[in-house]
């Protein structure tokens, strides 16, 4: 950087520093959703600003890649982005994670090929910064990718593990850090490169594969942190501020959602990542729990209970999602509202598989945002509530997880819903949640049981609300 | 090493303390979104692959900047696309509550 600009890379590098500003911004707004929409719009400028000043850069002389790449790429984004489901929200934002990541190894191979074919040798840290770059860019894209697969039911959720897995790991990037060191010493050995790009494919596989389907929420939050490390890592490839500021802005973001979800999990991150104590989320064959010992209700009783009731906290879990219960758990909401009974949601931060995710599906079903509470706020209302409806939730509802110190769940955070004068529960059975963990407040007193899809029971109480 | 590196460095962790102070103050009501549009944020590659696809280079080289610049824009393009119609969802009640 010592030597001295043109009056044209003094604009570049003004107009990527606005465009960094933008960022900065974009995520400032994104703090609040009044102004959300509008902060992702500062996000697009900031972007908008970064493509087009690269493209007037005078290295770009051939635009038929470029415009092919630009084409291609855009359009496919805009299709997913139109057609994806809100449920399938999680397999989206892993996969373009994965994207990002290998966006990042092509460009820093990319790079490496033009150093090495210049007759200077580069310096030590563009080398490292090249290695690093392909390290984390290659992990991201095929932990990814497995994190996809895993989500979308195309490999089973269920951990894989074998003996001597963290040893792999280690040894493997003991093998980097000194391909690493070697590449520095002699650049013109490419092979080098290709086997630290074999070894991180092993490493980004080897690191998803172990963790369970239940937590993959924090597992897409890492991939998103490393994404924008991948980013930050291409950034210092190319001694490229405006790279280096977004990526480590997307970096930090992504530390915090990975510690926030491994709090509302009360599991360590090291215990996520290396425990694999995570169950399958498609087997059903643990023990199930004895019907005779519960109070069971039918729809028509329900619709009385609701009528009944002057407030109302409803809990929403995946099953919701699962049976598309949303749509008619709003109608039903805005019936109980009409007849002047307080209803608001409460929700647990690993409702929903993604964090957040659960407010985005219930906001697509026209909930009002202000009618959803987080569980910090919330948990004080339970005990002057007169119904909690739980909905395809079971684990974040446990009250072992308070009382019982032998439960696996004991000190996760939950959603005090036994502190409620009764609780009504919509569930297909008796089965246990992820955790496989039988939970005491089936059968407590005063709760009771709707057996079935949350959609149909829910579909079946409205109905009856509106005859009556 | 040379000072370069050193700025780089400061940049980088700067920017990571500016990123903790800022997420930390999004509600769990905007995770899902907020991990949609930095994802769209971390697409910022795409200026490393502009340059990689359209420089004067080894057609290998190109080509692999042409592989960067479609992952690179599939991220962006629909990272913020996502976004933008996942926020539009977000509304406030209309009717007061009681």
């Amino acid at each position: 950087m010592s030597e001295l600009l043109d009056s044209k890379q003094i604009i570049v590098y003004f107009v990527y520093l606005i465009a960094s500003f933008f960022f900065i911004l974009g995520l400032k707004k994104l703090g609040s959703p009044k102004t959300a929409r509008r902060g992702n719009q500062f996000a697009m400028i900031g972007m908008l600003l970064a493509i087009v000043m690269t493209l007037l850069n005078e290295q770009i002389l051939d635009y038929t890649y470029i415009i092919a790449g630009l084409i291609v790429g855009g359009a496919i984004g805009a299709v997913v982005a139109k057609k994806v489901q809100m449920t399938s929200m999680p397999e989206m934002v892993a996969l373009f994670n994965g994207f990002g990541g290998g966006s990042s190894t092509f460009v820093a191979y990319s790079e490496y090929m033009r150093v090495s074919s210049e007759a200077t040798a580069p310096a030590n840290d563009v080398t490292i910064s090249i290695v690093l770059s392909v390290l984390i860019g290659t992990v991201t894209f095929f932990g990814s990718l497995i994190a996809f697969a895993k989500l979308q039911g195309i490999m089973r959720g269920a951990p894989i593990t074998f003996k001597g897995q963290q040893v792999v790991n280690a040894l493997g990037l003991v093998a980097i850090a000194v391909l690493g060191y070697m590449l520095t010493g002699d650049y013109t050995q490419e092979q080098y490169l290709l086997i630290i790009i074999a070894i991180s494919t092993l490493l980004g596989i080897l690191a998803v594969i172990p963790i369970g389907g239940a937590d993959m929420p924090v597992v897409i939050s890492l991939l998103n942190s490393y994404s924008g490390l991948a980013a930050a890592a291409t950034g210092f490839v190319l001694s490229n501020n405006m790279l280096i500021i977004a990526g480590a802005l997307v970096g930090a973001s992504g530390l915090i959602l990975t510690q926030i979800m491994c709090k509302a999990m009360n599991r360590s991150l090291a215990n996520v990542l290396f425990a694999a104590v995570g169950t399958d989320d498609s087997t059903g064959t643990s023990t199930r729990g004895d019907r005779s010992k519960v109070t069971e209700y039918t729809p028509e009783d329900a619709a009385m209970v609701f009528e009944a009731a002057s407030s109302i906290l409803i809990v929403p879990g995946y099953g919701l999602a699962v049976s598309q219960a949303q749509h008619i758990v709003h109608e039903l909401a805005t019936m109980l509202q009409d007849r002047n009974i307080k209803v608001r949601y409460a929700i647990h931060p690993v409702a929903g598989r993604m964090p957040g995710h659960m407010n985005v599906l219930l906001a697509e079903a026209n909930v009002p945002y202000d009618l959803l509470y987080e569980m910090d706020e919330i948990n004080e209302e339970f005990q002057n509530t007169d119904l909690a409806l739980i909905l395809g939730a079971n684990d974040v509802v446990n009250p072992a997880a308070r009382t019982d110190k032998d439960s696996p769940l004991y000190g996760m955070p939950i959603l005090n819903v036994d502190y409620a004068k009764s609780v009504m529960i919509v569930k297909r059975s008796l089965s246990p949640g992820f955790a496989g963990v039988d939970n005491p407040l089936f059968y407590a007193d005063k709760t009771m049981m709707l057996f079935g899809d949350a959609k149909d029971m829910m579909t079946a109480v409205v109905k009856e609300l509106k005859d009556s | 090493m040379d000072a370069t590196i050193i700025f780089l460095i400061y940049i980088f962790a700067l920017a990571i303390f500016v990123g903790f102070e800022l997420i930390t103050k999004v509600p769990p009501l905007l995770h899902t979104p907020l991990m949609s549009g930095s994802n769209a944020i971390s697409g910022i590659t795409v200026v490393g692959a502009l340059i990689s696809a359209g420089a004067e280079n080894v057609a290998l080289s190109k080509i692999l900047g042409l592989c960067a610049l479609i992952f690179a824009m599939i991220n962006v393009v629909g990272g913020f696309m996502v976004t933008d119609r996942m926020l539009e969802m977000f509304k406030k009640d209309k009717k007061e509550n009681k």
